[in-house]
Parts: structure tokens; sequence; C-alpha cells
């Protein structure tokens, strides 16, 4: 049978994982002894009583709200500008993407070099007091070096969708407005904008959905550090399960992290569809 | 006096230099760290940590780096593995994608509806769900990690939903349902009529999906670094990371790293550049 094969190894990597995962969270298990023994709904209590998992979840919030907003904001200047007219605009177009071509371990280990020597020589040598010394050495240093990183990796990406939108406004609409008398910035806010809602909505559920689950860059750039005050909460939900062998516990605060951002995700979209107009 | 004609043509013209201007910084921003890479690169150790600015080092230029940087990664090696898992988790996932779409597109059978049903809403499971009962499963029940097999078993298993869909959509808009009726009559079999005919009319798809999955493999950290653990499978994402082992970093040497971890995937980007940016950005906007 044509589709027997994907069925079978969709089903298991996927389906049958899944739901052994969910028993997994009612048994508590060190990842090396034959036993699952089973412990009801200890898991989700010491989930619940897990402080530095809430901590990380919030943290994780908190990080994905700014870099969701500069990634956007970013990526839609970028749009805006490789779309206007300029002269090389496809070169700057494939130029911005590349970050996205490299992995997030690469990626981070080359920001490090940035933040913790660059940075810091350049800082130096111009006698600048904020960059002399390293920004992943700080609490808030180290969340700001991966908004960073993360606005740096997601925009170009970002910038794709939006200017397949910027493509999908017809010249006729934007000749009418000009018209009658808009300026650019009218044009943008008011005719290219509504139109272009679905690359919102794309746009926003894509970086949201990959900001809540981080884990390479969190990795390479700040691993937890300092004083494990940058892990975020895909980070937190490893570390339960691999470094400290519970894999329950880890296994239901996997699944707390998936509902949050599934119902973020879901009423994002849904709103976005609510806002969207046709021409 | 100006006319309102020549204030607004040189409001333009500013506006466009301007724009320009914008471009540039915010460009030279985007590769700056990527160039940063190539100027240490050539420097020695000491020369970077007194001054990673400079174009060129104290003592000169030094190509050094890279040999001892392959040899310590076993660069080849770790090429050879990745190139292995990227190509063919993306030819098993394309073939299977395409299959199974053509059968769900082509039967109503309910079977077909469900499972189709079950890949879509499974996309919004993120692998952090999967990570644990995998590994508890196929390490501690069936013990058949640390294999390339299993990785690209992985591999294909978590990307034919997003595959199949694409392909879903390819196959209702691109290919005429006459088309295949004709090449029943002319004798074709089901399979016949799916590879002469189906499979060729979706190379646009086809494309598209081997680009992103090739990429999403190529540089998959997460996956790899808990199904294999011994050094001889590394993949080139996981062979990076040994040089922040727990001895003091040789940050020559991690230059030299990083720009080979980079190197294959720029090289193929400088040739499929056109290709690869029309291939994420259909990609993303289905």
């Amino acid at each position: 049978m044509f589709a027997g094969v994907t069925t079978f190894i969709f089903c298991a990597v996927v389906i049958v994982p899944f739901i052994y995962g969910l028993y997994l969270t009612f048994t508590s298990w060190d990842g090396v002894s034959v036993s699952k023994p089973f412990v009801g709904l200890t898991n989700y209590a010491s989930t619940f009583k897990d402080a530095a998992f809430w901590h990380a979840l919030l943290r994780t919030a908190i990080y994905s709200v700014i870099s969701v907003i500069l990634v956007n904001v970013v990526a839609f200047i970028l749009a805006f500008l490789v779309t206007s007219g300029v002269k090389g605009q496809n070169f700057f177009r494939a130029g911005f993407f590349v970050p996205n071509l490299i992995g997030g371990i690469v990626l981070g280990y080359i920001w490090k070099f940035v933040f913790n020597r660059a940075f810091v020589s350049l800082g130096n040598a111009l006698s600048i007091g904020a960059l002399s010394t390293s920004w992943l050495a700080t609490t808030n240093g180290a969340m700001l070096c991966l908004i960073i990183v993360s606005v740096w990796q997601y925009a170009g990406y970002m910038m794709l969708i939006y200017v397949a939108g910027f493509m999908s406004v017809s010249n006729d609409v934007i000749e009418a407005a000009k018209i009658d008398g808009c300026t650019n910035m009218q044009t943008i806010v008011h005719i290219s904008v509504p139109l272009m809602v679905s690359s919102f909505v794309q746009c926003l559920f894509l970086t949201i959905t990959r900001c809540f689950m981080v884990y390479d860059v969190n990795l390479s750039l700040t691993n937890g550090e300092p004083f494990n005050s940058s892990v975020m909460a895909a980070m937190h939900v490893y570390n339960t399960a691999f470094t400290y062998k519970d894999y329950g516990t880890g296994q239901a605060e996997a699944l707390v992290l998936f509902i949050v951002c599934a119902v973020v995700g879901v009423l994002q979209v849904y709103i976005g569809k609510k806002a969207e107009v046709s021409a | 006096m100006e006319t309102l004609n020549e204030k607004a043509a040189r409001n333009a013209k500013i506006f466009g230099v301007l724009k320009i201007i914008l471009l540039i910084i915010l460009f030279i921003a985007f590769i700056f760290p990527f160039v940063l890479v190539i100027i240490n690169v050539f420097k020695t150790k000491a020369d970077i940590t007194s001054d990673p600015l400079a174009l060129v080092g104290a003592h000169g230029f030094t190509t050094a780096n890279f040999p001892n940087a392959m040899n310590k990664m076993s660069f080849w090696r770790s090429f050879a593995n990745s190139a292995c898992i990227t190509i063919f988790s993306t030819i098993f996932t394309l073939l299977l994608a395409a299959m199974a779409a053509y059968v769900i597109v082509r039967n109503k059978w309910k079977a077909c509806g469900a499972l189709f049903g079950l890949m879509i809403a499974s996309m919004v499971i993120p692998f952090q769900v999967l990570m644990i009962p995998l590994v508890s499963l196929y390490g501690g029940v069936l013990g058949v990690l640390n294999h390339r097999a299993t990785l690209i078993f992985m591999h294909v298993g978590f990307s034919l939903s997003m595959a199949t869909f694409m392909f879903h959509g390819a196959i209702n808009t691109n290919v005429p349902i006459a088309l295949e009726e004709a090449a029943k009559i002319d004798g074709c079999n089901r399979w016949q009529t799916f590879w002469k005919i189906v499979f060729p009319l979706l190379k646009p798809t086809i494309a598209t999906v081997a680009i992103i999955d090739a990429m999403a493999f190529w540089n998959d950290y997460l996956l790899p670094s808990l199904v294999l653990a011994k050094k001889e499978l590394y993949t080139i994402p996981i062979a990076t990371q040994i040089f922040y082992g727990t001895y003091s970093t040789d940050i020559g040497l991690v230059m030299a790293a990083l720009l080979l971890a980079m190197l294959p995937i720029l090289i193929l980007y400088i040739f499929l550049q056109r290709y690869i940016v029309e291939g994420v950005t259909s990609g993303a906007v289905k």
C-alpha cells in the first residue's frame, strides 16, 4: 500500500511517543531502571511546586514578547526597504536571509565571541563604559543578548514573508491612493498594512512558536549563565529530564509548556483571522 | 520659488537616499558577526585575545587554525555523517510524503481523512514534548540509539506531516485528474501513473520541501545530540560543541570550526540562492 510506510513512520515517531509521553507523566523514571513505578499525579504536583520552572516560563514569556515585537518590526522595515525599488534589492534580500541558513548552535557561538571579545575590545578602545565588560556576564545583559541574537536570526526569514505580502498588494490600489493624495507613509499604514494582515498572522505565529521553544541559541550563547538567570523553559525541561534524571516531571513540564504555547498561538491566529480584510 | 511638484520630487529624492543609507547600515549590522569570524580565523590565539577587531594580527597571517580545528572536530567524518543523514532523510521524506499525499487526495476513505487530520494536528506539537518519550522508547525499550538509521527514521517521521500537507495542496491544484485518466486508458497502472505522471508534475513542491527539510536536517542539533552519543557518529553541529569543553577554549580553533561549519551551506547558497529564497517563501506562505 502506498501510504502504509508513511503511516507507520509517522505513528512510530510522533503519535506513539506523544501518547507514551502522557503515560510517562504518571510514572517516576530515572532513565536507567527497567521499572517505571506508577505515581499518579505526583509529577504534576512537583511541576507546580517547581519554582525554577515557573521562573523559566515567565522569563521565556518576557523574552518572547520583546523578541516577537522586535523581530516583526525589523522584518517589516527590511521588507519595506527591499521592495521599494532600491538598486540591488535582491542582493540585500539574500544577505539578510543568511543567518537563517545556519544552525542556532553555530550562531550562538559566533555571537558569544562578538559579545565577549569584540564588543569588550571595542569598549576598551573607545572607552565606552557600557561595552567594557561583557554583557553576557550580567543577568539582564544575557537576556538582552539572547533577544538581539533572536532578532538578528529571524528578521531575515520574516522579511521574506512580508516581502511576499508587499508584492501581493496590487499596484492599482497603491496608485489610486497616491492619486488621492496619500503620502508614502499613509499608503503603507492605510493601504498596505490592512491588506497584509495574513502575512502578520503568519509571521507572528512563526515567531511566537519559535521564541517559546528556543533552545539551540540559548545553549550555545548563554548556557543558562550567569547563575541560571537565562535558562529558558525548553532548557529547563531538558535539564530536569536529562541532567537531573527526572523524566516524569520533565515530561509533565514539557506538556505544560506545549499547552501554553499552543493556547497563545491559536489565540493569536484566531484574533488575526478576524482582522483580515479583502481588497 | 519652487513649485509643489519640485518640492515633492525633492522630498522623494531625500527619502530615497535615506532608505539606501538605512539599508546599508542594517546590512552591515547583519553581516558584521560573519566578517568578524572571517578576519579572526586567520590570526593566532594571542592576537585574537589582544585585539579581535584588527584586520591582521601582530603575529601575522596564519592558516594553522584550519588543520588543527579540522583535526579536532574530525571535520570530514562529521561532514560525511551530516551529509549522509541529510541526504537520506530528505529523499525518504520526499518519496513517502508524495505517495501518501497522492493516496489521501485520490481516495475518499475515512482512514485517509483521519490520517491527514492527525498529521495536521501533530504539526503544532513541539519537539520538546516528544524528546523524552522518544529517548525512553528508542533508547530504553528498543535500544536502537546510536545508529544513523535511527536518526534518519526520526527525521523522516518529524518532517512527514508538513511535507504531506504541502504535497496534498500541490496535487489538488497542479495535477489534473483528466491526465491520470488518460494514463489509465493508455494502460498505466496506479504505480506507473504516479511515477510517470504525478511525480514529475510536483517538481516545484519537491524543490521547496527538499530545501526546507534539508536545511532543517543539516542544522538540527537537539535530536541528533539525543540520538547520537558516540563520537564517530557526530554531525557538524554536535562536533562544533566539542570546542567548548571542560578545558580552556582555543579561540582560534573555535573561529576555524565555526567557519567550517558554515561554509558548506554558504557555498550552496551562493549557487542555489534564488531557489532557496523562493522555496522558503512559498513554504512559509502555504
